[in-house]
C-alpha cells in the first residue's frame, strides 16, 4: 500500500504545478490524489463527508490537502444536506463524499432533494471494486443505477484516467443549465491504481447544450401579451434565484409596475417590503397572492413549474390568464399548465431581453385599477395569527417573526418541513436571494439543522438560524456534534409543540380531530428527549422559552452568543395552525383564511372586502 | 391517444438503456415497443421507441428524454416518410397434411422457413404490425406454438441521415 517514501500531497503537486490557466500534467499518482487535484482545480473548498472501506483511499490525500476543507458529519444525509445549504447560500456546487453501500444509500434523500429543488450538488461515493461489482460484495450497492432517478447525470468510473473528466463534467452539468445534482460513483481499485492527471480534462458531453439565450420571437410575443394585459402577475419561483437575477426582476417589476408574487422557493428573489409584492402564492400563500393569481388575466411566470402546491387543483387555477412561461428546462413549459408564450432560457437573460424590448417609456397605467385592487386585498388581508389568550403557551408565529425581526435580512433562514416551515415562509420578512433555504419539492424533514450548518461552513459572518419543528430536528439534529466540533455555530430554534404538527393540522380538520401518532411527548405531559439537555449534551449552548414575554431576551442572548451553536427549546401553543390554507386538491378559489372564515371574492367596486364567517 | 414512432440516438455507454427505460416507466408514459441496436457510428446507438400518447405527452417524452445528457437526439419519424419495420418469428404446428398449405402462405407473405421438424415449422416474416397481424391470423387455425416479435425498427426515407446530423450538432 502506501509507501514509506515521501509521496507528494495533492497540494504539494498542485503548488508546484504551473498556474490553473496552463494544462497539468502530473504522472504517477493515484486514483486517488487523482480525485483530489480534480476536486481542488475545480475549486472546491468545502467536502461534507464520511469516510468507510471503499472510499478510504481518497481520503488519505484528503488529509494533506490545504485547498479543501473536509467536514466529518455523523451521518451521510447530514453530508448531503449541508452540501446543499452551502449550494442554496451561495450558488456555488456543494460536495459531500459517502463511502459504498449504506453510505451511498445514506446520501439518496439530500439527492433527491436537490433534485427537486435545482440545487448544484456532487455526489462523490466509493464503490466496491470493479472484480466484484455484481457479486453482492460487502457493502455493495448499485448506487449509480438508484440514483438514475434522482440526478441530473451520474457516472460509475472504473478506470482511473477518467477521474479527472468525470470530475470536470460532474461540475460542469451540475451548474449549468437548470442546476442539480450529479453522482460520480468511483470503483476502490481506480482510486487505488496508478495513474496520470491531466487538467484541464477533455470535458465530451456531446447530448448536453442548455439553451440559455431566449429566442428574439418569444420574447417579441411576450411583450406583446404584457401590453395587451388588464390584470398581469409576475409568477416568480426558484429559477430566478438560481439564476442571481433577482436585480433584474426588480428592475423589470419596477418598469412594468406589475405587481408580483413569489413561490415558496423564490422568497427573496424580490424584497417581501416591496409595494408590488402580494406574498406568496399557494395552500398556504396569502390570501392577496392567491386571489391575484386566480384573477389574473395573464401569468409572467418566471423560473416556477405550476407546483400542485401552488396551482391547488389545476384546471381550476388561474382560470382566466393566458400564461407566459419562461424556464431553462424546457420540460418544464405545458408540463402542467399549457404555455401561450414558452421562452426557454436563463431568466436573468429572460428578463433582461424583457426590460429592454418592453422599453424605458413603458406605460403602466394601463395597470393602474388592478394594481389598485391587489393593493387593496394586501390591506385587507394581511397576513395574521391571533394567539390563543386563554393559553399562556407562546404563539409559534410569534417566535418566528421575533426571529426575523431582531436577526435582521442580512441572516439566512432554513426550515424543516411542515407548519414551521411555512410560518417561517410568511412571518420572516425576506429582503435578499438565498437568505431562505428549504427543502420545497421533496418536503424532507430534517433537513434544516445540516443544511443551516452547511450555509454557515459557506458564510461564517452570517447569522444562520435553523428554524426546525421537534419532529425534524430528531431526524438530523446528531449534525449539532460536527457544528460544535468544526465551530460552526448555527443557532437552532425549536419550535416544540410536541407534535407533528402539520399532520396534527390535518388530522384536526379532516380526520374529525383523531390524533394518530402525532404526538411526539417533547412538551406536552414528558420531555423526551428533553432539547436543552440534549444541546448541553453535545457542547452547544441549551436554552428553554416557554413564555411569550421572555421571546425577544431569549433571542436576544442567542444572537449574542456567537463561539459555540447555541438550540433553544421554543415550547409554543399546540393548537396553532397555519393559515391561510387550501385544501389539498380543491380550487384556489377555496382559499381560507382561517378555520371557517373565508374571504368574499368580488365586490362592487365601492363596495367592501368583509371576510364571511362560513357556519 | 395515437402511436407515435421516436428515433432515439444516444451515447453507445454503459447504462443508457436502463436510463431510457427508467424514464419511461417513471414518468408513466405508455410504451409499445422498445428496440436498441449499434448505428454506422461505433459511438452511438439507436433506439427506436413506439409510444401511445396523445400530443401533451408525446411533447413532455421527447423533452424528457432530451434532457438526459447521453440523449443526442430525438426524432419522430412520421408514417408515411419512413420505413417501419418488426421482426416475429412464430413456431406454428405442422404434419404432411398441412406443410404445403402453410408453405404456399409463406410465399403470399413473403416470409422464410427457418425451421422444419416433423410437426412443426419455424416462419421468419418481418414487416409492419398489420402485416404480421395478419399473418398470424392465418396461421392461428394450425396452431401457433410458440412465437416472438423484436420491437419496431424505422428509418426515414430519402437520402438524408439523421445521425450525421446528431454528429455535426455534437
Amino acid at each position: 500500500m502506501t509507501q514509506a517514501k515521501a509521496v507528494p500531497t495533492p497540494s504539494d503537486l498542485a503548488a508546484r504545478a504551473p498556474q490553473a490557466s496552463q494544462p497539468v500534467q502530473i504522472e504517477d499518482v493515484s486514483g486517488a490524489q487523482s480525485l483530489v487535484l480534480s476536486l481542488e482545480s475545480v475549486g472546491v473548498d468545502t467536502v461534507f463527508g464520511i469516510p468507510g472501506g471503499a472510499i478510504l483511499p481518497a481520503y488519505d490525500p484528503l488529509l494533506d490537502s490545504v485547498k479543501v476543507r473536509h467536514v466529518l458529519v455523523r451521518h451521510e444525509q447530514g453530508a448531503g444536506h449541508a452540501a446543499q445549504g452551502y449550494a442554496s447560500a451561495t450558488g456555488k456546487v456543494g460536495v459531500c463524499m459517502a463511502t459504498s453501500g449504506p453510505g451511498a444509500t445514506n446520501l439518496v434523500t439530500p439527492i433527491a432533494d436537490a433534485y427537486m429543488d435545482s440545487v448544484p450538488l456532487v455526489a462523490i461515493t466509493g464503490q466496491v471494486s470493479s472484480r466484484t461489482i455484481g457479486t453482492d460484495a460487502f457493502q455493495e450497492a448499485d448506487i449509480r443505477g438508484i440514483t438514475m432517478p434522482i440526478t441530473k447525470h451520474n457516472y460509475l468510473v472504473t478506470d482511473p484516467a477518467e477521474i479527472p473528466r468525470a470530475i470536470a463534467e460532474a461540475f460542469h452539468v451540475a451548474a449549468t443549465g437548470r442546476p442539480g445534482p450529479v453522482l460520480v460513483d468511483i470503483t476502490k481499485d481506480a482510486l487505488t491504481a496508478t495513474t496520470t492527471f491531466r487538467w484541464p480534462p477533455e470535458i465530451d458531453l456531446p447530448g448536453y447544450h442548455p439553451v440559455t439565450r431566449p429566442h428574439h420571437k418569444q420574447i417579441r410575443a411576450a411583450a406583446d401579451l404584457i401590453r395587451s394585459a388588464e390584470r398581469p402577475v409576475f409568477y416568480v419561483g426558484g429559477g430566478v434565484i438560481r439564476a442571481g437575477a433577482s436585480d433584474r426582476l426588480r428592475r423589470l417589476v419596477e418598469q412594468t409596475q406589475i405587481p408580483l408574487v413569489t413561490t415558496l422557493m423564490a422568497r427573496g428573489a424580490v424584497p417581501d417590503s416591496h409595494d408590488l409584492h402580494l406574498g406568496m402564492p399557494g395552500m398556504h400563500g396569502s390570501v392577496s397572492a392567491v386571489t391575484a393569481l386566480q384573477k389574473a388575466d395573464l401569468l409572467i411566470t418566471l423560473g416556477a413549474r405550476f407546483d400542485d402546491r401552488v396551482t391547488g387543483e389545476l384546471s381550476s387555477f388561474a382560470p382566466e390568464a393566458k400564461v407566459i412561461h419562461a424556464d431553462i428546462d424546457p420540460a418544464e413549459i405545458s408540463k402542467n399548465r399549457v404555455a401561450d408564450v414558452p421562452i426557454v432560457g436563463d431568466c436573468g437573460e429572460v428578463i433582461e431581453d424583457l426590460i429592454a424590448e418592453l422599453g424605458e417609456d413603458f406605460d403602466t397605467s394601463r395597470y393602474d385599477e388592478w394594481r389598485a385592487r391587489t393593493q387593496r386585498w394586501v390591506r385587507e388581508f394581511p397576513l395574521g395569527y391571533t394567539p390563543d389568550e386563554e393559553a399562556e403557551a407562546i404563539a409559534p408565529q410569534y417566535v418566528i417573526e421575533r426571529i426575523g425581526a431582531l436577526t435582521g435580512p442580512e441572516g439566512t433562514y432554513v426550515a424543516g418541513v411542515g407548519q414551521h416551515q411555512m410560518w417561517a415562509a410568511q412571518f420572516v420578512q425576506y429582503e435578499r436571494p438565498n437568505a431562505w433555504l428549504n427543502s420545497g419539492g421533496l418536503g424532507t424533514m430534517g433537513y434544516s439543522v445540516p443544511a443551516a450548518m452547511g450555509a454557515k461552513a459557506a458564510e461564517p459572518e452570517r447569522t444562520v438560524w435553523a428554524i426546525d419543528g421537534d419532529g425534524c430536528f430528531q431526524m438530523t439534529n446528531q449534525e449539532l456534534a460536527t457544528c460544535v466540533i468544526n465551530k460552526i455555530p448555527i443557532k437552532v430554534a425549536i419550535i416544540n409543540n410536541s407534535s407533528l404538527g402539520m399532520v396534527r393540522q390535518w388530522q384536526t380538520l379532516f380526520y374529525n380531530e383523531r390524533y394518530s401518532n402525532t404526538d411526539l411527548h417533547t412538551a406536552v405531559g414528558s420531555r423526551v428527549p428533553d432539547f436543552v439537555k440534549l444541546a448541553d449534551a453535545y457542547g452547544c449552548v441549551g436554552l428553554r422559552c416557554d413564555k411569550p414575554e421572555d421571546v425577544d431576551a431569549t433571542i436576544r442572548k442567542a444572537l449574542e452568543i456567537n463561539d459555540v451553536p447555541v438550540v433553544i427549546d421554543f415550547v409554543v401553543e399546540r393548537d396553532a395552525m397555519v393559515w391561510p390554507m387550501v385544501p389539498a386538491g380543491v380550487s384556489n378559489d377555496m382559499v381560507t383564511m382561517a378555520r371557517a372564515m373565508t374571504p368574499v371574492w368580488d365586490r362592487d367596486d365601492d363596495g367592501d372586502d368583509v371576510p364571511r364567517e362560513e357556519s | 391517444m395515437a402511436r407515435h414512432t421516436l428515433s432515439v440516438l444516444v451515447e453507445n455507454k454503459p447504462g443508457v438503456l436502463a436510463r431510457i427505460a427508467g424514464l419511461i416507466s417513471r414518468r408513466g408514459f405508455n410504451i409499445d415497443s422498445l428496440a436498441v441496436g449499434p448505428t454506422e457510428h461505433e459511438e452511438i446507438s439507436r433506439m427506436t421507441v413506439v409510444v401511445d400518447v396523445d400530443e401533451i405527452a408525446l411533447e413532455q417524452v421527447t423533452k424528457q428524454l432530451n434532457k438526459l445528457i447521453e440523449v443526442l437526439k430525438v426524432v419522430e419519424l412520421d408514417r408515411d416518410a419512413s420505413v417501419q419495420r418488426e421482426l416475429v418469428l412464430i413456431k406454428v404446428r405442422s404434419d404432411a397434411s398441412t406443410r404445403s398449405e402453410i408453405l404456399d402462405l409463406t410465399t403470399m407473405f413473403r416470409c422464410n422457413v427457418v425451421d422444419v421438424a416433423v410437426d412443426s415449422v419455424v416462419l421468419e416474416a418481418t414487416g409492419t404490425p398489420e402485416k404480421l397481424s395478419a399473418l398470424l391470423e392465418v396461421l392461428q387455425p394450425y396452431g401457433v406454438r410458440e412465437l416472438v416479435q423484436s420491437g419496431m425498427v424505422g428509418i426515414g426515407r430519402g437520402g438524408r441521415s439523421i445521425t450525421d446530423r446528431a454528429r455535426r450538432s455534437a
